[in-house]
């Protein structure tokens, strides 16, 4: 057995200069012991002394070298005896490389890999804190690498930040800029590092305002961010927390009032029209309108939801009295439907405006709204249960499902409710109101056949 | 809002920023400051400096110059009709931030966009003035990656490309009458407009660079785009088409995919309840297969079903390997490269590896498993030397046997 010991366990140059004059000398793979200087070496193993008479010319391709200029640097024990290997085959088999099904090779490409995925991480993750000494100031940084890699990554700091002094200090050696030269000093501590740094407060704030707590994908995060390096990251000290409110972030920004109410769900209609009544929860309810009550039996199997009161609804206090309630009752009388039948109501109760001259232009009342209002909405579909809900428009849907639909897309298909109704979808009346020409007839027309369709629903029902 | 703190305001100018897709810091040219003079330095590739529990890298301070905006689009957080605080930073005030980042190892650079302020050359000319006072007065060689604002005049636009590494401009959604509808302020042949301007630019600045050593440098990473998706009705397929006229027309790095996600102040004309993520992720996978697998948009295109949305359970080349299935199995030993690619499975590290490694051995299915994840997904469709899937490519439950179990679906989600 001969004993190979490398001093200093990134040295490639060295290792080389050995594995060159081995394989010259004819020593095969497993007649040579190869250790890191660090006391392991095989008692039984002789000093390398075999000669032998003509030494053979040693061949390395390129990609051999760059393979293991980086393989060296892992930290697994058998690395040099693998390069070693792979270098004596190499000299048989000048293409061995080529071959990345071959198990030695494969091996070395996963080191090689390994310890570039470290390198990277090394530059990514380091974080340095400010200090001032009497020379100014230094950013002082403590990184623990999982191979050798501290020195074959100083380069990299140096042409970053050759214009600030910086030290990055490691388990095995620190490194130190001066301006001007690079130096190597002892193993260092964690403690020897500063451990704060006002900036990093920044920092820290910045990792958690660009988190959108919409998509949490913690898997991918780990994948790229090993929990390991975690210790030294101080944005990853935030993680738990951030994860952990999350889900509440998310399901706060969709419910955006459901916390609004907090007694129990209205017990009949006639409190519904005493809450509403009085009901601040949003702009809406604060705009000094009166609140328009849903009207129709208490026990109609059609329900009829539209988007809010208009003009005229907010004055006369009752729902679909105005021009596109006239039209819905034209078209239902057409359809077959009787409205009289029906509980007709809003899925926003007030009715939200601007003010133009002497008049009231309706608007859109937003998800949010919509979203609040719908409390009171499903008090009254759990007290008069029908059967089938008509949904006029994307707002009196959302006020229904608690989503917006696409009324085109949707329209024509009875989708079923968790609550045993069905929803059915059409335009709001307002919006056939709002056309003319070609477009009018044809969305005249396509109302009509929603209104068809849910006749004959009602009539199987 | 000038009277709140750098920290109030960086809180709220990141947190508007984070609905950009893109953090790439990558593809731009070599740069350091060994020469004791500057500051920073660019490698071809970028480093993402950490992950958010989103999944996603920061590798630049992300921000917005001011949130303040006179757009009204429906899906953005910061349009004028929208309650969000607002803030502002100044120019040399985010010079500041990213500088003491930098030099503290967080970043790779920058990327600003703003809110457009009283009008888009405004706007325009102080992002501008942030990048000039980084590289002019701080010799910074770090990253830069400008929003560039289509409605500005096309001089200010090319002013940004020299400092910037990479501009971007985004074409927000895939079909022009989503952004009618949308982003009623926005206009996609403006939009376009400036992307083609762009375009040719750095065409020209490469060109010049090759004749003259010292000819100015013009966005050297290039540019790229943003869509959002699910914030209107498009399919997958119209969005693959959409990209890839992008990719062809404008030549551009990349195309970023956002899925929609539910904001505060939603203005009721949007779907309150974002896409799955999955959509997201299968679009970049698609993307992948038009750049770097020999996929044609229409190719993509069959492995969607009849409305037109890639499968989420399973990835865009496995749907269309199902699909095609008279195109199985290859040989791994005989198949040329562009067969190979067309494996559900297979990437193109592991086929470069398979193609030099046939030279030399006959392939068995250990050697491919030695190359690959995972060879069970492989098996039905390739013949080693060892292995032919008997039957197995014809078998009607394939697509169960290779899909990941399903999940119950939440019932009121």
């Amino acid at each position: 057995m001969i004993a190979v010991d490398l001093s200093e366990p990134d040295d490639f140059e060295a290792w080389r200069s050995e594995a060159r004059r081995l394989v010259a000398q004819g020593a095969a793979p497993d007649a040579v012991a190869w250790t890191d200087g660090d006391g392991s070496a095989d008692l039984f193993a002789v000093p390398a002394a075999v000669s032998r008479s003509e030494p053979r010319e040693v061949r390395a391709s390129r990609a051999f070298m760059d393979l293991a200029r980086s393989a060296i640097l892992h930290a697994d024990a058998g690395r040099l005896a693998l390069l070693y290997r792979v270098l004596w085959r190499l000299q048989d088999q000048p293409r061995l490389l080529d071959d990345a099904a071959d198990r030695d090779v494969a091996a070395l490409e996963r080191l090689a890999k390994q310890v570039r995925r470290d390198i990277h991480k090394m530059r990514a993750f380091v974080r340095f804190r400010s200090v001032t000494d009497e020379d100014g100031e230094r950013f002082v940084a403590w990184f623990e690498p999982e191979h050798r890699i501290e020195r074959y990554n100083a380069d990299f700091f140096v042409n970053r930040f050759a214009s600030q002094r910086w030290s990055i200090l490691t388990p095995r050696l620190s490194l130190h800029w001066d301006g001007m030269a690079l130096l190597e000093g002892p193993a260092a501590a964690r403690g020897d590092a500063p451990s704060e740094d006002a900036t990093e407060e920044l920092w820290l704030e910045y990792y958690r305002s660009t988190f959108n707590p919409a998509r949490l994908k913690v898997g991918m995060m780990v994948k790229e961010m090993p929990r390991r390096y975690w210790k030294n990251l101080p944005e990853a000290r935030q993680i738990p927390d951030l994860i952990a409110g999350a889900h509440k972030r998310e399901a706060a920004m969709i419910a955006t009032g459901a916390s609004l109410f907090e007694d129990a769900p209205p017990t009949s209609l006639k409190a519904i029209a005493e809450g509403i009544a009085q009901c601040r929860r949003c702009a809406i309810g604060c705009n000094g309108t009166n609140a328009v009550m849903g009207e129709g039996s208490r026990h109609a199997g059609l329900m009829i939801v539209g988007e809010q009161p208009g003009d005229t609804e907010e004055r006369e206090a009752r729902p679909f009295v105005g021009p596109a309630g006239q039209l819905l009752d034209r078209a239902l009388g057409e359809a077959g439907v009787d409205r009289e039948a029906a509980y007709v109501t809003n899925a926003v109760k007030h009715f939200k405006f601007v003010p133009r001259g002497k008049r009231r232009l309706h608007q859109t009342p937003t998800a949010g709204e919509i979203d609040i209002c719908r409390w009171w909405l499903d008090g009254e579909r759990a007290l008069v249960k029908p059967k089938v809900i008509l949904a006029l428009g994307a707002s009196g849907a959302r006020g229904l499902l608690g989503r917006t639909p696409s009324i085109n897309k949707e329209r024509g298909h009875a989708l079923a409710q968790a609550d045993g109704t069905t929803v059915w979808l059409t335009a709001h009346p307002s919006y056939l109101l709002r056309l003319d020409g070609e477009a009018r007839e044809r969305e005249h027309a396509r109302f009509a056949d929603d209104l068809a369709g849910l006749a004959r629903m009602l009539s199987n029902t | 809002m000038s009277g709140s703190t750098v920290m109030e305001r960086l809180a709220i100018l990141a947190d508007a920023a984070k609905y950009d897709a893109s953090c790439a810091s990558s593809g731009t040219s070599k740069r350091d400051s060994r020469d004791g003079k500057g500051l920073g330095s660019t490698e071809g590739m970028g480093i993402c400096h950490a992950y958010a529990p989103d999944g996603r890298c920061i590798s630049l301070l992300k921000l917005l110059l001011t949130n303040h905006c006179i757009f009204d689009c429906h899906y953005c957080i910061n349009r004028k009709s929208s309650n969000v605080v607002r803030a502002r930073f100044t120019p040399q005030e985010v010079v500041d931030l990213t500088l003491s980042f930098y030099r503290r190892n967080y970043i790779e650079g920058l990327f600003l966009s703003s809110g457009i302020i009283k009008s888009s050359n405004h706007t325009m000319e102080q992002l501008i003035e942030v990048a000039r006072i980084l590289r002019e007065e701080h010799s910074f060689r770090g990253y830069i990656h400008l929003k560039t604002i289509p409605e500005a005049d096309p001089e200010l636009v090319a002013q940004a490309g020299l400092w910037a590494d990479r501009v971007s401009i985004n074409v927000e959604l895939p079909t022009d009458a989503g952004l009618a509808r949308l982003a009623p302020d926005k206009n996609g042949a403006t939009i376009e407009g400036a992307m083609g301007n762009l375009s040719d630019s750095i065409v020209e600045a490469k060109d010049a660079q090759k004749h003259f050593r010292n000819a100015p440098r013009f966005a050297p990473a290039g540019q790229s785009t943003q869509m959002i998706v699910g914030a209107d009705g498009a399919s997958d397929a119209q969005i693959v088409g959409k990209a890839s006229t992008l990719y062809d027309r404008f030549s551009l790095r990349r195309v970023y995919y956002s899925a929609f996600s539910p904001i505060p102040e939603a203005s009721a004309v949007l779907p309150l309840k974002r896409p799955p993520l999955m959509r997201e992720h299968r679009l970049y996978q698609s993307d992948w297969l038009m750049r770097f697998y020999g996929f044609a948009p229409h190719e993509v295109q069959q492995a969607a079903d009849a409305d037109g949305m890639l499968p989420l359970d399973i990835d865009p080349k496995l749907a269309w390997a199902l699909k095609f299935r008279d195109r199985f199995p290859v040989d791994v030993n005989r198949a040329p490269r562009e067969d190979l690619l067309r494996v559900p499975g297979l990437g193109t590290k592991a086929i470069a590896a398979l193609l030099t490694a046939r030279r030399y051995r006959t392939i068995r299915l250990e050697d491919v498993a030695r190359l690959t994840t995972s060879v069970k997904k492989l098996r039905p469709f390739i013949v080693t030397a060892d292995w032919r899937p008997t039957l197995l490519t014809d078998r009607a439950d394939l697509r169960a046997r290779l899909a990941p179990p399903a999940r119950q679906m939440e019932l009121f989600g």
